[in-house]
């Protein structure tokens, strides 16, 4: 049995690191390639002793570091200024000096993890749970109190006696042949291995289950009805008048709820001007607007042809002199404050709507009153139109 | 360990050396003096300017001795001597300061009595800044470094004849009283002399800036002596580039030092933005001082920062030469952006250019320091019992 082992190499034990020192110096000038040294703590000197290039590991940590700080720095620019720019503290939405820390934080992070990832993968071949140097003599040696050099049998300068004769002449303590482990053959499926890992199973889930259901038992989140904030409509003890809701501040206006000069008035001494002007999206949102509430009375054109007709006080048309005659501000004062059996809409309207419904009023008023000149324009567009 | 020592030779600089630190030191107080006679108020704050670049190599020189007692370093007891001789300037800021003291008018607004009078901050501020207590200070501050300063050569120079061990104790129990003292000491100085060239400014952080670099310029200087003395075969022959290694290590790391202290103290009063702090780097962003002000971060941190990074680069003695001189010049560009701005007199072209005279003398001292100091001491402290370890130190 001991024969047929392969043999990974000749290592011998050093008692100080002077004479590691000078064993890796000879080593190497003898012209041997493949050896390592192994030390119990780091001795300085011995980069140079074996000749050794300078490490590439600085360049992968470079690399890291320079991704980490052009992701951190990316990042920080989409979210901050590009995606969901938000002003904080008055500072630019791309305020550098404020991404600096993190930047930096980002790059040392991924260099020092790049570092000892990098150099646990890379260039010590983890994992690598079967080195033939593990659990040997010269492996529990060196990792307690001696020195020690390996010449791997791969080296082209590989002899044996040579090895040992020049190990001896350096003044080595031990010599030892290290060998490669049996390579044993494990099935997956074997009922031992099997049993194991069912038994590891139940244990594992039957303590997590034990554990989480029985001993760390968590009620289930049940209070969400229970806030601690004031209910619309109900009684709050903190204010002496024991109303819960509070009425505005006096002389101020909600956002959006601009109080009507001439609400309830029947007739508007001098009515406002709108402050609308009837663009593509004004007219757009008129449109849709005056078919939600309009158009069920007054028709879709305004001529007051509903499919109420006849069941309902005839609803006025839209085209009338009077009613073409009038300002915009008197539309938007019918709109506010109703007509006859017409209601108010200011609560289901708000202000831009109303002005949206007046503009497209005007343009249903003029689409049934055209004139030559809007005829003659209107053909040049079909014109243009078709041609397209 | 007494044979190792007779491998040193003592060796005198150059007189050459000497002549050239002599011309330099004779165009700085020539050129200084025609300054003064044209354009007092420019020529004082030029003055200011090369009496802080001296005062920083100096105190840091003098910290970097003591830090190497109290942390035990060996790789840096065969180069102590330079140190030493950088830190030798200590004695005659004193002396120095006297134009400053003659000429507190004309650089410190505080110590107009009607201003101050009229000035709720600066009344606020007037137990600490008046002229009688800037005065106690300024000595105060000196005779501690130079108390400290003398008590740590004389010991040191006594080993080399006695070779006493006791002696390297001493040192490293009065570098243990040292150091907090020179936190102290040096936070005042830089307060003193720089920070309140604008009373109403404040930043807590002013004295580490001060610190870092004062350090960096003095291990400019020593990295710099150190190089060219080995060179020229005056330090031990058994040094060896890894000694290079780690002043390269010291230099790299004080640049990012450097770079974290200002960064810090401008991005805290940037986000701030109070306006009783941001004035004072507004003023620093005004006209042409804004490209003083950015040429700042690529001068002082990013080129060194580039050139230290890589190993090899470390122990380069082409490369630190360069990086050494090019920090010098990096931290007069940051003493000439922290003192100048303060300057609202007149200044005329002439004036400007002789104002560097005072920078030339200043290096004509060192240079001369450096000579005199040679001549009277060894170059390598022969009598330290850390010293053999030192010199086989290794990467």
């Amino acid at each position: 049995m001991e024969q047929q082992k392969k043999v990974f190499g000749l290592a011998a034990l050093f008692d100080s690191p002077d004479s590691i020192i000078k064993a890796a110096k000879t080593v190497t000038d003898k012209g041997y390639k493949n050896f390592d040294v192994h030390t119990p703590y780091p001795v300085h000197g011995m980069d140079k002793a074996m000749k050794l290039p300078p490490s590439k590991l600085g360049y992968v940590t470079l690399t890291f570091g320079l991704t980490g700080a052009a992701i951190a720095l990316l990042f920080m620019y989409w979210t901050m200024s590009v995606d969901y720019p938000m002003i904080i503290g008055g500072k630019p939405f791309f305020a550098f000096p404020a991404f600096i820390p993190v930047t930096f934080e980002v790059t040392v992070l991924l260099a020092t993890l790049s570092t000892v990832i990098g150099m646990i993968t890379f260039f010590f071949y983890y994992p690598d749970n079967s080195h033939p140097i593990h659990d040997t003599n010269y492996m529990k040696s060196v990792s307690i109190d001696k020195f020690g050099v390996c010449i791997e049998a791969t080296d082209s300068k590989y002899n044996e006696e040579e090895i040992s004769k020049l190990f001896a002449d350096l003044g080595a303590k031990s010599t030892e042949i290290i060998y490669f482990a049996e390579k044993v053959d494990r099935k997956i499926f074997e009922p031992k291995f099997i049993t194991l890992l069912i038994v590891t199973a139940s244990i594992v889930s039957g303590v997590a289950y034990i554990h989480l259901n029985k001993i760390l038992y968590l009620p289930p989140f049940d209070w969400m009805m229970e806030q601690s904030r004031v209910n619309v409509q109900s009684m709050s003890s903190f204010f002496n008048d024991n109303f819960g809701m509070r009425t505005p501040v006096k002389g101020t206006v909600a956002r959006g709820f601009l109080p009507y000069e001439f609400a309830g008035v029947n007739e508007p001494s001098s009515p406002l001007a709108n402050p609308f002007f009837p663009s593509k999206e004004n007219l757009v949102l008129g449109e849709k607007k005056y078919n939600t509430f309009c158009s069920p009375c007054h028709g879709n054109f305004g001529d007051g042809d509903s499919r109420l007709n006849g069941q309902f006080p005839l609803p006025p048309s839209l085209h009338t002199t009077k009613a073409r005659e009038w300002q915009d501000g008197n539309l938007y004062h019918i709109i506010v404050n109703g007509q006859n059996v017409m209601p108010s809409y200011a609560s289901q309207l708000n202000i831009e709507e109303r002005w949206a419904i007046v503009n497209y009023i005007r343009v249903l008023q003029r689409a049934k009153n055209a004139s030559d000149a809007d005829i003659q324009e209107i053909k040049k567009e079909s014109v243009k139109n078709v041609s397209r | 360990m007494s044979h190792d020592n007779l491998n040193f030779v003592k060796k005198e600089l150059p007189t050459g050396f000497k002549n050239l630190g002599l011309i330099l030191l004779l165009v700085g107080i020539v050129g200084g003096t025609i300054s003064f006679f044209l354009n007092a108020e420019q020529a004082i704050f030029n003055y200011l300017l090369a009496f802080m670049f001296l005062m920083s190599i100096g105190v840091g020189a003098l910290f970097l001795i003591s830090l190497e007692y109290v942390a035990g370093a060996d790789w840096s007891t065969p180069l102590r001597r330079v140190i030493e001789f950088s830190a030798s300037v200590i004695p005659y800021l004193i002396v120095l300061s006297i134009p400053i003291l003659l000429n507190l008018h004309t650089l410190f607004h505080w110590s107009h009595t009607d201003v101050v009078a009229t000035d709720k901050v600066l009344q606020g501020k007037s137990p600490y800044l008046n002229e009688m207590f800037f005065a106690i200070r300024v000595v105060v501050v000196f005779a501690i470094w130079g108390l400290f300063y003398f008590l740590f050569t004389k010991n040191s120079k006594k080993q080399d004849i006695t070779k006493d061990q006791k002696l390297t104790s001493i040192n490293i129990k009065l570098s243990a009283v040292f150091i907090p003292l020179f936190a102290i000491t040096a936070s005042v100085a830089a307060i003193d002399f720089m920070m309140s060239l604008e009373p109403h400014w404040f930043s807590t952080i002013f004295g580490v800036y001060f610190f870092s670099g004062s350090v960096l310029a003095a291990l400019s200087v020593i990295t710099y002596a150190t190089v060219k003395l080995r060179e020229g075969g005056y330090l031990h022959p058994k040094m060896v580039d890894d000694h290079y290694y780690s002043l390269g290590a010291l230099l790299f790391a004080f640049v990012n030092f450097w770079g974290y202290i200002a960064f810090s103290q401008y991005m805290l009063i940037w986000y701030a933005n109070l306006p009783e702090e941001t004035f004072w780097f507004l003023a620093r962003w005004e006209g042409s001082w804004i490209f003083i002000s950015l040429a700042l971060i690529v001068v002082h941190f990013l080129v060194p920062y580039s050139v230290l990074l890589s190993q090899p680069a470390k122990m380069d003695s082409k490369k630190l030469k360069f990086a050494a001189l090019w920090i010098l010049f990096a931290h007069v560009l940051d003493l000439y952006w922290l003192i100048l701005p303060t300057f609202h007199g007149e200044s005329n072209f002439v004036n400007t250019i002789l104002g560097f005279s005072f920078i030339i003398g200043a290096i004509g001292l060192v240079m001369l320091l450096f000579y005199f100091n040679a001549k009277k001491t060894n170059l390598v402290p022969i009598g330290d019992p850390k010293l053999e370890k030192g010199l086989n130190f290794r990467l």
